[in-house]
C-alpha cells in the first residue's frame, strides 16, 4: 500500500514540475510592469529601475527561474508585495478559510444534490425527475458572483437575516486560537459558542452560492449511476426476492452507486476550490481564491505562482485520496501507478 | 424582522439540537461597550505597509502612517461654508514641534519635551534628524516628495541640541515647509528602529512595514493584510487632544454594494469609496450623512499625445476639446458630484487659482469646422485608454466620448488598462488619447503645472507636452513665490493657465470630489490634502 | 461545471455510421417526446439561434447609442428591458449581446473539440509517447486552478474576444483530450477497426472513416456542456475586469456592471443580461443532457 502510494506520487511529479514552469512563463508575461506599480504613483524612471534591482526583475527570465526554483526548495515561495507578508505565511493563514468555505458548499451540495440524484432515478421518466434535473441544473446557470451579490441583497440587505458580508467574523468577534484553522471546529474545541455561532453565521451564505455550483455535477451522477445499479442483475435479483423497495434502494442500490459519485465528488472539491474565487471576493472572504486574483491583477508574481502550486499539489493529493478511498470502497480497485 | 431576534432564536436551536449544550447570550454586554467605543470603517483595499517609507507602499498605507506618526508640524483647520473641516493650507500649527522659526535659508523646530514614543522613550532631535535622514535617502516615493520641497540631501538636517533641530536650505522654495507636513516626513522612534535594522535593511523598513514606531495619536495592534487593520488610541500622545475614538476597526470589503448595505444597514460607520451614485442616494434617502469636498489642486482630464499626429496638431485638440460631452459627464458619470471646469467665459482666467475652468464646451459644429481647418475633415482613427482600476467612472466617461468624437468622425477603439499596467503605460508615454486624474498634495498652482505641464517631461506630464513659453512662465511663478513677489507670481499663473487652455494638450473635464458616508452619529470628519481619514479628530456619540 | 464530465460513458460499437444516424435521428424526436425539458431546451436554443442571427437587425434601438436624459429608467413600454446609467435600451444590448455570447461559446467548444479531439484520438490510437504527451499535458492543465489559469492566459494576452475563446478552450482540454482518447482506445482493436484495416485501409483513413464519427456523439454531448460553461467563465472573467472591450454588449460584463446597480434597487440593469445569460447557460445542459440520452445506448429501449 505504502509504496503503491509512493509510486503514485511519484508519477505526479512530472506534473508538478509541468504547472511551475507553466506558473512562472506565464506571470511573466504579464503585461503588468510590478516594478512601476510598486514605484509608487510618482514614480521616475529611476526609480523604478531600483525597485525592479530590489525584486530582481532585472535579471534574465533564466537566471529568475533558477532562483525561484532554489528559494522552492527551501521552502520558500517568495513574498507579496501587495499584502507585504510572505507567500507562505499568507497561504498558511488563508487556507482554511478556503478550505472551509468549500467544505461547507461541498457538504450542502451533497446534502441536497445526493437525494436529489436518488429520487430522480427511482422517479426516473417522472415529474420529479424533470424538476430535479431543473433544480440542480439552474444552480449552475448563474454566474456565481451574480447569485453570491443576489443573495447577499436579499438576505442581507432586504431581509437582515444574514450577518454583514464581512469574512470569517463579525468585527467584535475575536477569532478561535487557532488550531484546524476552521473556525467551526477551533471554536468547538475552545468550548466558545458564541464565536462558533458568528463563524455559522457568518458562513452560510457563501456556502449556499458555493453549493448550488455543485448541484448538478453530484445529482446528476447520483442519478446516472444509481439507475445503473437499479438496472444491475443484483438488484433484480434482491427485488425478485421481496425485499422491500425501500431497501433495495438504500441497501444495494445507494452502496454500489456511491463509487462514482466518490470520485466526482472529489473532482467537484478540487472544482469548488478553484471556484470560489470569486464568492470569496464578494462576500469578503479572506481565502486564498480572492488573494490569487488579486495577485494576478496586480502582477505579482509570488502569490499567483504559490497559489497555483498549492493547488496543484491539493489537487493532486485529492486524487491520491480518492483512490486511496476507492480501496476501501470497493476492494477490487488496486491504486494504479 | 429583527435580525439580531431571528438570529439568536434560530442559532440557539441550532446549538441545542447540533450540541445539546444550552447556548451563552449571545451579545454579550462587553460587546456592545465595544461597539460604541469603536469606529468601523469599510473601505475596497487596504495597507500593503504601515510605513509610507517603504517599498511600494500602497496609499491606504499612507492612512495608517498618518494616525500612527507624527510630524513636527500640521495644518490648523479652518471651516468651508457648508460646515466641512477643510485643511488651511497657509495656517501650520505645532505637532511634535513646539516652536518653528523660520530664516532666510533654514528653519528650526523645538520640539516639545514632553513627547514619548509609544514605547515610553522620549522624542529627541536625533529620532527627527534620522528619520528625515531616513526619508531623503531610502528612494522611491518618499524621497520624490522630499524632493518636490528642495530636501535632497542628510546634510540639511541639523541637530542644534536633543530637542532642536534645523532643516538648511539648499535652493529657497517656498514649498520646504509646507511639505514637512505631508504624510512622508514622520518621526520615526530610531532606537526601536534601529534594533530592528539589518545589514540588508539599514533602515528597518521591514519592521515598520509591520509594526507602527512613532509617537502618533494611535498605534497598529493587529494587522490581517487584505482583511483588517485594528488601530488602538495611544493614551500619551502629546501631539494634540486626545482623541475621542478609543478603537478603529478597518475593514476590507472589496464589493461596493456591500459596502453600500453595510452602511445602510448601520453595521458599518463610515465609507468613503462608493460609486458616485451610491452618494447620490444615500444623501437622498438621509440615513446617513454625507460630506462632498472637491480634490485640492487634483482634475480628471482627457489628455493626448502632442509628440505624434494627429494630436500634434493645436487645431485637432481644440477639435477634440470642443466635442467633448461635458455635460453628459456630469449628469450620467458623475451625478452632479464634481465641480465643472469647462464653459467659461474666456480661456484667460480672471483668478490666480488652479484648478479652474476653461472655455470650450460641447459643440458639434465648431470642433467639426477645427477638424477640417486642421486637415482632417474626414476625422481619422484612433485608441482611447483607461485606468481599469477607476472604471465605474473611467468606462462611462470614455464610453460617452467614444460617442460624441464619432460625430465629427474620429473613430476611437477603447483601451481598457488593468490598475497594476496603467502607469507602465503612462511612463511609456505613447498612448494617444487616454483619461487620468491627476492631483498634488500640495496645492500650489505653480506645483500642479511643474510636474504637469513642464518641458522637463515628468512621468505626470503625461502628454508629453513642451513649450519654452510654458516652461518660462512656470520658472517665473517658482521664482516669484520664493521671492514673495506676488506681481509677477499672479501674472505668470494665469499666464500659464492661459497657455495650458489655448494649447490644450490636456483637457480638464471636473474637479472630482471626495464623497465620504457616515453614520449620523459620527462627526468630526476632516479633508486634509492627501484625502484619508483622519482618525484624530472623529468622534462617535 | 461540465469540466467535471469526464466519466464518459461508452457509446455504440456498432459499424455503419448512416444506419446508427437515422436511428439516432428517430430516437433524438422519441426522447423530445418523452422528455419535456430537453424539448424545452431544444425551443430556447432555436430562440438563441434566432436572436443571434437576426437579433441586431430586430432591435428597437442602436446597443451604443446613449441618451443620458433617459438613464436609469426602469422596465417601460418604450424600453421594455429599462435603461442602463447611459440611457442604453437594456433590451437592444440583451439581444444584440447574444450573438457575442454565442459565438465565444461556439468558437470555444469548436477549438477545444479541434484541439482536445485531435490529441485525444492520437493518444487513444497510436498509444505510445504520443499518449504520454497527451495524457501529461492534460494532467498538468487539471492541477491548475481553472478559473485562475484562464484569468492569467487573459491577463498576459490581452483581453479580447479571441484570448478569452483562447483560454475557455485552453482550460477544457483535458476534458476533451480524455473523453476522445478513452473512445478511440476501446475502438482501436475493435472488429471494425481489424475489418478495416485488413481491407487496406490506412491508419488515417480508419481514423477518420471509423473512430471518428463513433466518438461524434459522446463529443456532441460535451459540446453543449461546455458551451454553458463558456458563457459562464466569459461573465466571471468579466466581473473581475478582464471581460470584452466596452461598450460591446455582452451579458457577462452587462451582469458584471449591472451587479453594482442591485444595492440601490435599479435591479432590470443586471437582471436581463442575468436572465438572458442563465437562459442560455440551461438552455446549453440540458440539451446536453437531453443529447446524452440520446447517444447512450443503455438508454434505449
Amino acid at each position: 500500500m505504502l509504496s503503491q502510494i509512493a509510486r503514485r506520487l511519484l508519477t505526479a511529479l512530472p506534473t508538478l514540475i509541468g504547472v511551475i514552469i507553466v506558473t512562472f512563463l506565464l506571470t511573466r508575461v504579464l503585461p503588468g510592469d510590478t516594478a512601476a506599480y510598486f514605484a509608487g504613483p510618482a514614480a521616475t524612471p529611476q526609480a523604478i529601475e531600483e525597485v525592479k534591482k530590489k525584486l530582481g526583475l532585472d535579471r534574465s527570465l533564466p537566471v529568475q527561474f533558477v532562483s525561484y526554483v532554489e528559494a522552492l526548495a527551501k521552502g520558500d515561495l517568495g513574498a507579496s508585495l501587495s499584502t507585504g507578508q510572505t507567500v507562505v505565511k499568507d497561504i498558511r493563514t488563508r487556507l482554511p478559510a478556503s478550505a472551509e468555505l468549500t467544505l461547507a458548499g461541498l457538504v450542502l451540495g451533497i446534502v441536497v444534490a445526493v437525494p436529489l440524484g436518488i429520487l430522480a432515478a427511482v422517479r426516473q421518466g417522472s415529474w420529479i425527475d424533470h424538476l430535479c434535473r431543473v433544480v440542480a441544473t439552474a444552480g449552475v446557470s448563474l454566474p456565481v458572483f451574480f447569485s453570491g451579490l443576489l443573495l447577499v441583497y436579499l438576505f442581507y440587505y432586504r431581509l437582515g437575516w444574514a450577518p454583514p458580508p464581512m469574512g470569517r467574523l463579525d468585527v467584535f468577534s475575536t477569532a478561535p486560537n487557532s488550531i484546524t484553522g476552521f473556525y467551526l471546529i477551533d471554536s468547538l474545541i475552545a468550548r466558545d459558542f458564541e464565536t462558533f455561532r458568528a463563524a455559522f453565521a457568518q458562513l452560510i451564505l457563501p456556502a449556499v452560492t458555493l453549493g448550488m455550483f455543485a448541484l448538478a455535477p453530484i445529482a446528476r451522477m447520483t442519478r446516472a449511476s444509481m439507475l445503473a445499479a437499479l438496472s444491475s442483475e443484483f438488484v433484480r435479483t434482491a427485488k425478485a426476492s421481496g425485499l422491500s423497495t425501500r431497501a433495495v434502494i438504500v441497501t444495494y442500490a445507494f452502496r454500489n452507486a456511491m463509487l462514482p459519485v466518490v470520485t466526482t465528488l472529489g473532482m467537484v472539491f478540487s472544482f469548488l476550490l478553484g471556484a470560489n474565487v470569486l464568492v470569496e471576493k464578494v462576500f469578503a472572504w479572506p481565502g486564498i481564491g480572492s488573494y490569487a486574483v488579486d495577485a494576478l491583477i496586480k502582477s505579482d508574481f509570488a502569490p499567483v505562482q504559490g497559489f497555483v502550486l498549492t493547488m496543484a499539489i491539493l489537487y493532486v493529493m485529492l486524487n491520491l485520496l480518492i483512490d486511496i478511498l476507492y480501496g476501501v470502497i470497493d476492494p477490487r480497485v488496486r491504486i494504479e501507478a | 424582522m429583527d435580525r439580531r431576534k431571528f438570529l439568536q432564536s434560530a442559532s440557539v436551536t441550532a446549538l441545542a439540537a447540533g450540541t445539546g449544550v444550552a447556548a451563552p447570550a449571545i451579545w454579550s454586554p462587553a460587546k456592545a461597550d465595544a461597539r460604541s467605543e469603536t469606529l468601523l470603517i469599510v473601505s475596497e483595499s487596504g495597507p500593503n505597509n504601515l510605513d509610507i517609507q517603504g517599498v511600494g507602499t500602497n496609499v491606504p498605507g499612507y492612512e495608517a502612517s498618518w494616525n500612527c506618526y507624527d510630524r513636527l508640524i500640521s495644518h490648523e483647520m479652518k471651516t468651508l461654508a457648508n460646515g466641512t473641516q477643510y485643511y488651511d493650507r497657509d495656517k501650520f500649527k505645532p505637532e511634535l514641534a513646539e516652536d518653528m522659526k523660520t530664516d532666510d535659508m533654514s528653519v528650526t523646530f523645538k520640539l516639545r519635551k514632553d513627547a514619548t514614543f509609544q514605547d515610553g522613550t522620549s522624542v529627541t532631535a536625533a529620532d527627527v534628524k534620522w528619520s528625515l535622514d531616513r526619508a531623503v535617502t531610502v528612494g522611491g516615493f518618499p524621497t520624490f516628495q522630499m524632493s518636490a520641497g528642495s530636501m535632497t540631501k542628510a546634510e540639511q538636517f541639523v541637530i542644534v541640541d536633543d530637542h532642536t533641530i534645523r532643516v538648511d536650505y539648499l535652493t529657497k522654495d517656498r514649498l520646504t515647509v509646507p511639505d514637512l507636513a505631508v504624510i512622508v516626513p514622520g518621526i520615526y522612534n530610531s532606537g526601536l528602529v534601529k534594533k530592528n535594522a539589518t545589514a540588508t535593511d539599514p533602515w528597518g523598513l521591514e519592521y515598520t512595514k509591520q509594526n507602527t514606531a512613532g509617537s502618533g495619536a494611535y498605534k497598529v495592534t493587529k494587522w490581517t493584510p487584505d482583511t483588517e487593520v485594528v488601530f488602538e488610541r495611544n493614551e500619551t500622545w502629546k501631539g494634540g487632544p486626545l482623541p475621542k475614538t478609543k478603537r478603529v476597526i478597518w475593514r476590507m470589503v472589496p464589493d461596493a454594494g456591500n459596502r453600500r448595505a453595510l452602511l445602510e444597514r448601520g453595521d458599518a460607520d463610515v465609507s468613503y469609496d462608493l460609486p458616485n451614485k451610491d452618494f447620490v442616494d444615500l444623501r437622498q434617502a438621509g440615513k446617513v450623512s454625507i460630506v462632498s469636498t472637491p480634490y485640492s489642486n487634483g482634475i480628471q482630464y482627457i489628455g493626448m499625445n502632442v509628440t505624434k499626429p494627429p494630436f500634434d496638431n493645436v487645431k485637432v485638440r481644440q477639435a477634440v476639446a470642443c466635442a467633448i460631452p461635458y455635460q453628459k459627464i456630469m449628469d450620467a458619470v458623475l451625478y452632479g458630484l464634481a465641480k465643472p471646469l469647462f464653459g467659461a467665459a474666456a480661456n484667460a482666467p480672471v483668478d490666480v487659482a488652479w484648478p479652474q475652468a476653461h472655455s470650450y464646451n460641447t459643440d458639434i459644429a465648431k470642433a467639426k469646422q477645427l477638424l477640417a481647418e486642421a486637415g482632417y475633415p474626414n476625422g481619422f482613427e484612433t485608441t482611447m485608454s483607461f485606468d481599469l482600476g477607476f472604471a465605474v467612472v473611467n468606462e462611462p466617461i470614455c464610453v460617452l466620448t467614444q460617442e460624441s468624437l464619432a460625430q465629427i468622425g474620429i473613430k476611437v477603439t477603447l483601451n481598457k488598462i488593468p490598475g497594476a499596467n496603467w502607469r507602465t503605460e503612462l511612463n511609456k508615454k505613447v498612448m494617444p488619447l487616454y483619461t487620468n486624474v491627476f492631483s498634488g498634495w500640495l496645492d500650489y498652482p505653480e506645483y500642479f503645472f511643474y510636474w504637469c505641464y513642464d518641458g522637463q517631461n515628468s512621468v505626470f506630464n503625461t502628454m508629453s507636452y513642451q513649450s519654452k513659453d510654458m516652461d518660462a512662465l512656470i520658472d517665473g511663478a517658482r521664482k516669484s513665490a520664493a521671492s514673495g513677489d506676488k506681481a509677477t507670481y499672479d501674472k505668470d499663473v494665469k499666464g500659464f493657465v492661459s497657455l495650458a487652455f489655448n494649447d490644450i494638450p490636456r483637457v480638464p473635464l471636473y474637479q472630482p470630489y471626495v464623497n465620504v458616508a457616515m453614520q449620523k452619529n459620527v462627526t468630526g470628519y476632516q479633508y486634509w490634502f492627501h484625502r484619508r481619514l483622519d482618525y484624530r479628530a472623529m468622534v462617535k456619540a | 461545471m461540465s469540466a467535471l464530465e469526464t466519466e464518459a460513458e461508452p457509446t455504440a460499437t456498432s459499424s455503419g455510421f448512416m444506419r446508427s444516424a437515422t436511428a439516432t435521428l428517430q430516437h433524438a424526436r422519441y426522447t423530445f417526446a418523452e422528455n419535456p425539458v430537453s424539448g424545452i431546451a431544444f425551443a430556447l436554443f432555436v430562440v438563441l439561434l434566432i436572436c443571434a442571427v437576426i437579433g441586431p437587425a430586430i432591435v428597437p434601438y442602436s446597443p451604443l447609442a446613449s441618451d443620458t436624459a433617459a438613464a436609469l429608467k426602469p422596465p417601460s413600454l418604450q424600453h421594455w428591458f429599462g435603461t442602463d446609467q447611459l440611457g442604453r435600451d437594456m433590451f437592444s444590448r440583451v439581444v444584440v449581446a447574444t450573438r457575442l455570447d454565442m459565438a465565444i461559446a461556439v468558437f470555444s467548444v469548436a477549438l477545444v473539440f479541434a484541439m482536445g479531439g485531435v490529441a485525444g484520438i492520437a493518444a487513444g490510437f497510436f498509444g505510445g509517447w504520443i499518449d504520454q504527451v497527451v495524457g501529461r499535458t492534460a494532467d498538468t492543465i487539471m492541477a491548475f486552478p481553472l478559473f485562475v489559469l484562464a484569468m492569467g492566459i487573459v491577463a498576459a494576452l490581452g483581453n479580447t474576444v479571441t484570448n478569452i475563446v483562447i483560454a475557455t478552450a485552453i482550460i477544457n482540454f483535458p476534458l476533451y483530450a480524455r473523453i476522445a482518447r478513452a473512445e478511440a482506445n476501446i475502438r482501436r482493436d475493435s472488429g471494425f477497426v481489424q475489418a478495416a484495416r485488413l481491407t487496406g485501409n490506412s491508419e488515417m483513413r480508419i481514423v477518420l472513416t471509423q473512430i471518428l464519427p463513433n466518438i461524434m456523439p459522446i463529443m456532441v454531448v460535451q459540446m453543449s456542456l461546455t458551451m454553458g460553461y463558456a458563457i459562464l467563465n466569459a461573465a466571471g472573467l468579466s466581473f473581475i475586469g478582464l471581460g470584452v472591450k466596452p461598450p460591446t454588449p455582452e451579458w457577462g460584463i452587462m451582469v458584471a456592471e449591472g451587479a453594482g446597480f442591485i444595492v440601490s434597487g435599479d435591479w432590470w440593469i443586471a437582471f436581463f443580461p442575468g436572465a438572458a445569460l442563465m437562459l442560455a447557460v440551461f438552455c446549453f445542459n440540458l440539451l446536453g443532457d437531453g443529447l446524452r440520452d440520446i447517444v447512450d445506448p443503455q438508454r434505449r429501449t
